[in-house]
């Protein structure tokens, strides 16, 4: 609700601070050609000259109840969850969205688990292995990793491995998992190993710290003195208590891409929830912008929920509180 | 390789336990830090030992390097440690891994970050169990019930499935104990086991280490800073000072007659219920000497009332850890007569 008001504040100022007035907002429905007269009546039967608070409520009913739009020319009815219409295509956003949706879901799926496992396991034997050749070599790679832009790594990888060697499809090529599952992860992987590669550096850094950290706790010297094999130490023991703080991250980061992996989508040209703002964004269309940021803030608001139960599964102290 | 063998054969250690000249030695970077340096012992099955010194004279680290838990590279360990015959000291970690928990256990100071805090008391004591045991689940289980139930935590089937958190101080460390003794180990090594505990809780848990070594007859080393905890439980007293042995003998001795000067101010600021509150605590004056720079001669001249006794030899000739009879042994410059005066008229009475 909150965010929703706020995105919807901001996505109505801005443009408005950047000159845009009813009339023209109106303007993008009826086309150029129209008269002024035409215009003004659009803009008002879209409600573009109530104030705010208004507006938000109507386009919050929409959400919920469904709307109905009268053009003049006719009414089209919008069922819940109605996020109204694109001011360019004229195209209802709810559906365009859920086109979308499974394109991001399946990038960000596959890139959170490779760099979920790489990341960690290249902490964990960064932390064990603390001050050797493998641990600067890797911390310094984490380091590329965090600071190299995800349009450079992407087209680099596209370049070298699309159409310099042809292993993966180029960008832009989509195919739904049910079609065809080969096809599909082929169109991804790339995309997954670089957003992966990003990712990872965190992780890799974050877990080398944790891990540092929890194998000095007493504990583990506890199940050291059992006679444990050192593995089950690090993993049982060390890793399962350095695993908190990683995965609320995990849950928050994966969260915040489901909103849309706006720089990889654009790179890779999949048609996603965040190339979708992106166009949305440089169109000026209000409805498709509100849409992409109602749904990504669903997802965030959905990732902490998780992330809040995770910790009480994970962290049996949380649960008794 | 024949020879090798013979060396193992007579290299078996006299008794179960036997220290000998064990030293570590941690390399750092403000120098080298003799933690242990030159302890020997000797423990057996069915009998308790106790180390006692203040905070930084090696005890831990004694312990923690029979039981094979320095790692290797950050630790320096020399000497030899000989349980029931195996030399661990030159064995493979792995070779020691496999005694640790099956034939040699540790408790520990604070049972609280002791254990782990995301797995609950039962799949800790079951996770000790099966891994020294083939067993299954369930098998493991009802048996961590029954080693619960042995150490005295009530309900001990429901018990079982509780957190630590969800444990009072002296049950936690019930059940460290009930940890420690699940694959009933032949030592057991209790370092501090009560400190972190109140009064109360500190007495039951020591009768308890002592009913559970007469029914499993394990030796046992309780570690401690506090003569009054080991007072009634070891039949043998070692005092550490600086990491070193400064006096060794029979419990008896040791409270009867002691030799050191030190153990002299250990007695003295040891609490006791029959001494009248004023009189009762004389600490030992100065502080503990850096690992690093440990003081030439006898380690303790500096904080020592009688080092001027010696004409010298106090700081300059470190005194040797010798028999005064019956085993009872002393590591002190002061002649025997001089000892005996100054227990008798300075510090006996004041006891
Ligand atoms: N890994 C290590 N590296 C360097 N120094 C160490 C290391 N472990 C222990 N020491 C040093 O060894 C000395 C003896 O430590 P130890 O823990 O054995 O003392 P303690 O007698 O158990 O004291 P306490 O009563 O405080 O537990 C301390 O001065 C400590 O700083
Ligand atoms: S050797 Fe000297 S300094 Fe050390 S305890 Fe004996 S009298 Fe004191
Ligand atoms: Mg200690």
């Amino acid at each position: 609700m909150i965010v929703s008001a706020i995105t919807f504040s901001i996505f109505y100022l801005v443009p408005r601070l950047a000159g845009a007035t009813p009339e023209t907002l109106a303007t993008r429905y009826v086309g150029r050609a129209a008269t002024e007269e035409t215009v003004k009546l659009t803009a008002e039967r879209l409600g573009f000259y109530d104030p705010i608070a208004v507006q938000y409520w109507n386009w919050a009913k929409g959400v919920v109840v469904g709307a109905e739009y009268d053009y003049g020319s006719g009414v089209e009815s919008c069922p819940a969850p109605c996020l109204g219409y694109s001011f360019i295509t004229k195209q209802p956003v709810w559906p365009e969205l859920l086109d979308r949706i499974p394109v991001t879901l399946s990038l960000a799926a596959g890139a959170s688990l490779l760099w979920l496992l790489a990341g960690v396991a290249t902490g964990v034997l960064s932390a064990l292995k603390r001050g050797s050749i493998f641990d600067r070599g890797a911390m310094i790679i984490a380091l590329a990793g965090v600071s190299l832009p995800i349009f450079f790594t992407g087209l680099l990888s596209l370049a070298i491995f699309s159409y310099q060697l042809g292993w993966t499809l180029p960008g832009g090529s989509y195919t739904p998992f049910t079609e065809n599952p080969v096809v599909w992860s082929q169109s991804l992987i790339l995309p997954w190993i670089t957003l992966a590669f990003l990712f990872s550096a965190q992780y890799a850094r974050l877990t080398r710290a944790g891990m540092l950290e929890t194998m000095n706790e007493d504990f583990i010297r506890t199940a050291r003195a059992k006679g444990l094999p050192e593995r089950t130490v690090v993993v049982r023991h060390g890793l399962r208590g350095a695993l908190t703080p990683i995965l609320t991250i995990f849950g928050l980061d994966v969260g915040l891409l489901l909103g849309g992996a706006v720089l990889t989508e654009k790179t890779f040209s999949l048609p996603g929830l965040g190339k979708y703002a992106v166009d949305g964004i440089v169109a000026n269309d209000l409805p498709k912008i509100l849409g992409v940021t109602l749904v990504a803030a669903v997802f965030i608001i959905l990732a902490n929920l998780v992330v809040d139960l995770l910790y009480a599964v994970i962290d049996p102290r949380v649960r008794n509180q | 390789m024949s020879s090798d063998d013979s060396v193992q054969r007579i290299e078996r250690g006299a008794a179960f336990l036997d220290v000998r000249d064990l030293k570590v030695h941690f390399p750092t970077d403000d120098g080298l830090v003799k933690s242990v340096d030159g302890i020997s012992f000797q423990l057996e099955r069915g009998k308790t030992l106790g180390i006692v010194g203040e905070s930084g004279s090696g005890k831990s680290v004694t312990s923690l390097s029979i039981m094979g838990l320095h790692k290797r590279g950050v630790a320096q360990i020399s000497g030899q440690v000989f349980l029931d015959g195996q030399e661990l000291v030159s064995s493979t970690p792995d070779e020691v891994r496999l005694l640790r928990g099956k034939r040699m256990a540790m408790i520990f100071q604070d049972p609280l970050s002791a254990m782990h805090p995301f797995y609950t008391v039962g799949q800790q004591i079951i996770e000790a169990y099966r891994v020294h045991n083939k067993v299954s689940k369930q098998v493991a289980r009802k048996h961590a019930i029954e080693m619960l139930d042995r150490v005295g935590i009530p309900q001990p089937d429901k018990r079982v499935d509780a957190y630590p958190h969800q444990f009072s101080g002296g049950m936690r460390q019930r059940a460290m104990i009930a940890m420690a003794l699940s694959c009933d180990p032949d030592l057991l090594i209790a370092d501090e086991p009560t400190t972190a505990l109140d009064v109360t809780v500190q007495a039951q848990i020591l009768d308890l280490i002592r009913d559970l070594q007469r029914e499993f007859n394990s030796a046992v080393i309780i570690i401690t800073h506090d003569l009054g905890v080991v007072a009634e439980l070891a039949d043998d007293i070692q005092v550490m000072y600086a990491g070193r042995a400064i006096e060794y003998g029979t419990a008896e001795e040791i409270f009867e007659s002691p030799q050191h000067p030190y153990t002299w101010g250990l007695l003295g600021s040891m609490p006791r219920i029959d001494r009248e509150r004023t009189e009762r605590l004389i600490p030992i004056k100065g502080t503990p000497p850096s690992l690093i720079n440990v003081p030439k001669g006898c380690a303790f001249n500096p904080r020592c009332n009688y080092a001027h006794l010696n004409g010298g030899a106090s700081e300059t000739d470190r005194p040797e850890l010798l028999d005064v009879g019956a085993g009872h042994k002393v590591a002190c410059h002061l002649s025997p007569g001089e000892r005996a005066k100054a227990w008798e008229t300075d510090i006996k009475p004041k006891l």
